[in-house]
């Protein structure tokens, strides 16, 4: 595997090693399989909503159907063309950690919290639509369509409650990668000669990628 | 006891201070990243749980001992044994030993300085802290009267009480036994000391490693679940009232899927001490490790799958019924395989009637009681009779009460040398022992039969039926035995702290890497990295009888 080849590159370099830790190489799999056993948690924590959408929507099919069509398709499109996007600048990131190249790693780093921003700029945009047009769940949820109020008031729920996950997580994400170009601008102890926190923050950020990666066929792309 | 245990290195005038010792400022403490003192923060404050957890229930059995009811309102009752659930499942049951004696000893166990990750093990506290306190800030300002398990749409729409904020408390103490079961899985994976295989483990560490797994798979379905409910309550996201198009069933399903397997995150890790304690009480390997290992996954695994037993009368169809009904009856394979190893392990033993051991004959009892009883409530024809009655009171408290106090206990005696460095009187752990166990089984045999002839659970008052009296009156009965019984060992731990005997590092003459170390181990645990070159459980009685005759002259 090619990041066990530059662990072994760098295991002479001037790494931080913790005290728990007998050597480089184990501190840095651990720190890896540690990010990977907390994805799996976000995994199950996003299911929980999986498994409820999937309910609803093979009970309630003709409510799913219409309900999908007030969502914009092309914002939607647009949105998951930044966000794929943004996970290949983090990438580079990564790559760039693993090279040194500080200038390039924090430019990535940059590039993707700009385009994680414009992801929440155009999401906002959508949302705020629903608002103007009474698609927000709750008392003042208006409906004129065919199928009944509950069904349709169902399917934004959802909508609301799963995009509001992925966009709570998308904040977060910007705030950690945001607290990494920082450490890494300033030399800080914590990031320096050390590739593992952007290597970390970039399996998080694919993760927020991935949900993304769902939700956007699931919500907006529902064939008749 | 043997106090001629082998001079060890630590023992050198230079040795290094224990983990005690190591700071004195409340900082030290509450800044700490080691996994021992984070241990003993947890001690503290399950215990602190426990005390108000069970003071929810000295008023519950107090308010049933008349028919009509003693002290409390209808609305009072709902919020007392609400109370007593989340305080005694949320923040004593799931934390109790995984994080303090799991913490304490895992590292240990296995040969390491420390688990992975020391901070967020620290965070953990906090988190657990911090739900705890949202918790009791909730039943301090007017309590909460869903039951623990937050039915819908009760608790989103109609309850006016404080639920949102004791779910938030939930929700936190959540997170933080997430923190644990990442640290433990990373940890056990790759932590281990050289030499230390997979299948030299102690089974401690397996059945750690089987509850983190399910902490890790579980416990974010109930988060999510919870603060579904919570935006149902406060957003009117409807996803689970039917008023707002949702199903109150769904909610069922995914809040049992966690709350299911939660009952084996209380469970195995008792079972994991009983090995340790049983082999050292018996001077003996244990018998088929091997098997104990795996049943520890197997319970793991068949628990993700049987949660719609507690679903049998909500509408869902008989046909999922009858699939639960059989994986349910699946898991009792697994945990018979635990009891039947660990009997075979006492045959021939060459037994000790310590403390500890005492303990683990009373999970034995107590968990074969309770798992039997499981049979009949995973039988969808018996079950329709005795679902929500105390009979499923009676049952669950046996296997998750029962068995996890008992397991907490005989560690706590077991290990509380290992702590603190200090003995208690065995004679006055005895007879706590015992008093725990009669007291525990007078308080709940009499309400299997309560169950069996209708009681319903969650009622305050029975003048339908005077005629169950007699039962409730044993039954509250024994829970002041019980209540006599966990403060015995209260007072004489506290006492051991100041005046037991120095323990050394080996009291029980027990195999295992935490026992070749001072007690109470320093702050690094090993000075250097031991390597492990023998099966864990490598007892070996007649040696050491041999031993110990070729010391002792032999009297006329």
């Amino acid at each position: 595997m090619k990041t066990e080849a530059l662990h072994a590159a760098y295991q002479t370099e001037e790494q931080p090693l913790h005290h728990q830790f007998e050597e480089v190489s184990q501190q840095n799999e651990s720190y890896v399989v540690g990010m990977w056993v907390f994805l799996v948690t976000e995994i199950m924590f996003f299911g929980g909503m999986f498994l409820a959408y999937v309910l609803y929507r093979w009970r309630y099919p003709e409510a799913w159907y219409e309900a999908h069509t007030r969502l914009d398709i092309p914002l939607g499109t647009t949105n998951t063309v930044v966000l794929l996007t943004s996970s290949l600048t983090m990438a580079l990131a990564v790559h760039f950690a693993q090279l040194r190249n500080k200038r390039m790693q924090l430019a990535m780093l940059g590039a993707t919290i700009g385009l994680a921003c414009v992801f929440l700029v155009i999401k906002a945009f959508e949302w705020s639509a629903k608002f103007h047009h009474g698609l927000v769940p709750g008392p003042g949820f208006l409906w004129d369509g065919s199928v009944p109020m509950p069904q349709a008031q169902l399917f934004y729920s959802l909508y609301f409650g799963m995009t509001g996950l992925h966009a709570l997580h998308v904040i977060i994400g910007i705030l950690v990668i945001g607290v990494l170009a920082l450490l890494t601008f300033l030399d800080h102890p914590l990031v320096k000669n050390d590739f593992i926190p952007t290597e970390l923050v970039g399996l998080y950020w694919h993760f927020v990628d991935i949900v993304w990666i769902f939700l956007f066929p699931l919500f907006y792309l529902i064939p008749k | 006891m043997s106090t001629a245990a082998p001079v060890l290195h630590g023992e050198s005038p230079k040795a290094p201070p224990s983990y005690l010792q190591a700071g004195h400022t409340i900082k030290s403490w509450l800044l700490t990243g080691d996994h021992k003192r984070i241990a003993v923060l947890y001690l503290i404050a399950v215990s602190v749980f426990f005390f108000f957890g069970s003071l929810a229930a000295s008023m519950i059995r107090v308010e049933l001992v008349s028919p009509r009811g003693v002290m409390l309102e209808s609305d009072t009752y709902n919020k007392v044994f609400t109370a007593h659930g989340i305080i005694m499942i949320f923040f004593f049951l799931i934390p109790a030993i995984p994080a303090v004696l799991g913490n304490f000893l895992l590292p240990i166990m296995i040969g390491a300085r420390d688990l992975a990750f020391p901070r967020l093990n620290l965070l953990s506290w906090y988190l657990y802290m911090a739900g705890g306190l949202c918790g009791v800030l909730a039943i301090a300002f007017g309590g909460v009267d869903t039951g623990w398990t937050f039915y819908t749409p009760y608790s989103s729409m109609y309850s006016n009480t404080n639920v949102t904020l004791t779910i938030i408390g939930a929700f936190i103490a959540g997170f933080s036994s997430i923190a644990t079961g990442i640290n433990f899985i990373v940890t056990v994976h790759k932590m281990r000391a050289p030499g230390m295989t997979w299948f030299r483990l102690p089974l401690m560490v397996w059945s750690s490693y089987a509850t983190s797994l399910i902490i890790v798979l579980g416990t974010p379905v109930v988060a999510i679940t919870l603060l579904l409910v919570v935006m149902e309550r406060v957003f009117h996201i409807g996803v689970f009232s039917p008023e707002l198009g949702g199903d109150p069933v769904l909610f069922q399903h995914l809040f049992w899927f966690y709350s299911h397997p939660a009952v084996y995150i209380m469970i195995l890790p008792a079972m994991g001490v009983i090995n340790e304690v049983i082999t050292c009480f018996t001077r003996k390997r244990i018998f088929g490790y091997h098997f104990i290992a795996f049943s520890s996954l197997a319970i793991a695994g068949l628990g993700f799958l049987v949660w719609g037993h507690h679903m049998f009368v909500s509408s869902q169809s008989m046909y999922q019924g009858m699939v639960f009904s059989l994986l349910s009856y699946l898991v009792a394979v697994p945990s018979a395989i635990k009891v039947f190893n660990w009997t075979a392990t006492i045959y021939k033993g060459s037994v000790r009637f310590q403390t500890p051991f005492l303990y683990v004959l009373g999970f034995m009892g107590l968990f074969v009681v309770g798992g039997l009883t499981g049979l009949f409530l995973a039988a969808m024809s018996t079950d329709v009779h005795l679902t929500d009655t105390y009979f499923v009171v009676a049952h669950f408290h046996y296997v998750m009460v029962g068995g996890t106090i008992m397991g907490f206990l005989a560690g706590l005696h077991f290990w509380w040398p290992k702590f603190f460095g200090r003995m208690y009187p065995d004679s006055w752990g005895k007879l706590s022992a015992l008093l725990i166990f009669a007291g525990f089984n007078l308080t709940f045999l009499p309400q299997f039969v309560l169950g069996y002839l209708g009681m319903p659970r969650r009622y305050h008052y029975y003048y339908f039926a005077p005629e169950f009296q007699f039962w409730h009156i044993a039954s509250t009965a024994g829970a002041s035995i019980l209540a006599v019984g966990f403060l015995i060992p209260a007072v004489y731990l506290l006492w051991s702290l100041k005046y037991g005997e120095p323990a050394g590092p080996n009291p029980w003459g027990a195999k295992g890497l935490e026992w070749t170390i001072p007690s109470p181990p320093p702050t690094t645990n090993f000075l250097e990295t031991p390597v492990v070159r023998e099966e864990p459980y490598a007892y070996d009685a007649e040696a050491e009888e041999r031993e110990d005759q070729s010391k002792e002259p032999i009297r006329a």
